[in-house]
């Protein structure tokens, strides 16, 4: 539709390697795509330089399709959002995780799938469809599944992937949501689709991989699982 | 009504119409195979569901999609990125 722009916000913590190198996916996609949109950079003032590659970028593109919106500490997920959407001039939100986990390639799909049904939000799933993961062993898959499994069982949500957080909403959607949503982490990105339910929010999804860590590792330990059931009995009780 | 309200108030129909027609609580005089049939119900529900979970967990497990053609693909891009910012002047 004529109007219709997207924001990308890209909330950055120590990401100067790949930094680069999802901006250059994205300016290829969307360029290709024809969409218009722009790339919210949010630096939690990343002492590895990320800003600083940032702005170069910035002069590379144009300062109409990179904006840099830094914030001095990590201040968390939520925050971000927040932070981000006060200055996207986009009518359409994309979040995504800027370490190349989620391919922008996927882009086009999101939207064509949000014009499909108008859908409030746009779901990336690595469980159905031709969806699915790379770099992960048979434990992470095991832990990924079961708890999946459990967090179907327990809150019947109505989408595949709670946890995913490759997503594209309608700005005021995003805006009503984050502002209802008190976790952190993974179950953050959960109680965003629970409270989507809650509010008749239609949901739509689509196939997405997931290439796991190009540059490092990425552990799942027991810390984690133990906030992420935390997380979900809290769900199960309150919503 | 939270998902918890929602379990418990199943779980309680499901007790009180199992305990209904296994020990006979109100006088109805059903035949007995319903009292022997409905005895071992939640038991046998219980492991169903175990066992009906641990399929499920395991088939989705052994189906999950490796995307090894993703990652090469994205190998690839990198390289190719890298190369074009370069020449655009950035400088890692």
């Amino acid at each position: 539709m004529l109007g219709d722009k997207y924001s990308v916000l890209l909330p950055t913590y120590n990401e100067r390697e790949n930094l680069p190198l999802i901006v250059w996916l994205l300016v290829k996609y969307f360029g290709e795509s024809g969409y218009n949109y722009e790339i919210i950079v949010i630096d939690d003032g990343s002492p590895d330089g990320t800003l600083e590659i940032a702005e170069q970028l910035q002069k590379i593109y144009g300062e109409d399709k990179i904006l840099l919106r830094p914030r001095e500490k990590k201040l968390g997920l939520g925050t971000a959002y927040i932070h981000g959407i006060k200055h996207a001039t986009g009518n359409f939100i994309f979040i995504m995780d800027a370490d190349l986990s989620h391919h922008p390639k996927f882009i086009p799909e999101f939207i064509e799938k949000q014009k499909e049904g108008n859908y409030d939000l746009v779901s990336g799933t690595r469980y159905q469809g031709n969806g699915g993961v790379y770099g992960w062993d048979l434990r992470r898959k095991l832990i990924s599944r079961g708890a999946n499994f459990l967090t179907q069982v327990l809150l019947r949500p109505g989408a595949s992937d709670l946890t995913g957080s490759f997503r594209l909403y309608k700005k005021k959607v995003l805006e009503s949501l984050v502002e209802r949503c008190v976790s952190k982490g993974y179950v953050f990105q959960m109680e965003m689709i629970v409270r989507a339910r809650q509010l008749n929010y239609t949901i739509g999804e689509v196939p997405i991989s997931f290439v796991d860590r190009v540059y490092g590792e990425s552990k799942l330990g027991g810390n984690e699982i133990v906030s992420f059931v935390k997380g979900l009995l809290t769900l199960f009780a309150t919503t | 009504m939270t998902k918890l309200l929602e379990w418990l108030f199943g779980v309680s129909f499901v007790l009180v119409a199992w305990a209904v027609v296994s020990f006979d609580l109100l006088d109805l005089s059903l035949p007995q195979t319903y009292r022997e049939v409905a005895w071992p119900m939640p038991l046998y529900l219980l492991v169903s569901f175990g066992c009906y979970s641990l399929a499920t967990v395991g088939y989705r497990v052994a189906t999950f999609n490796d995307c090894e053609e993703a990652a090469k693909e994205l190998q690839e891009q990198i390289k190719e990125a890298k190369e074009d910012l370069r020449k655009k002047g950035l400088k890692m």
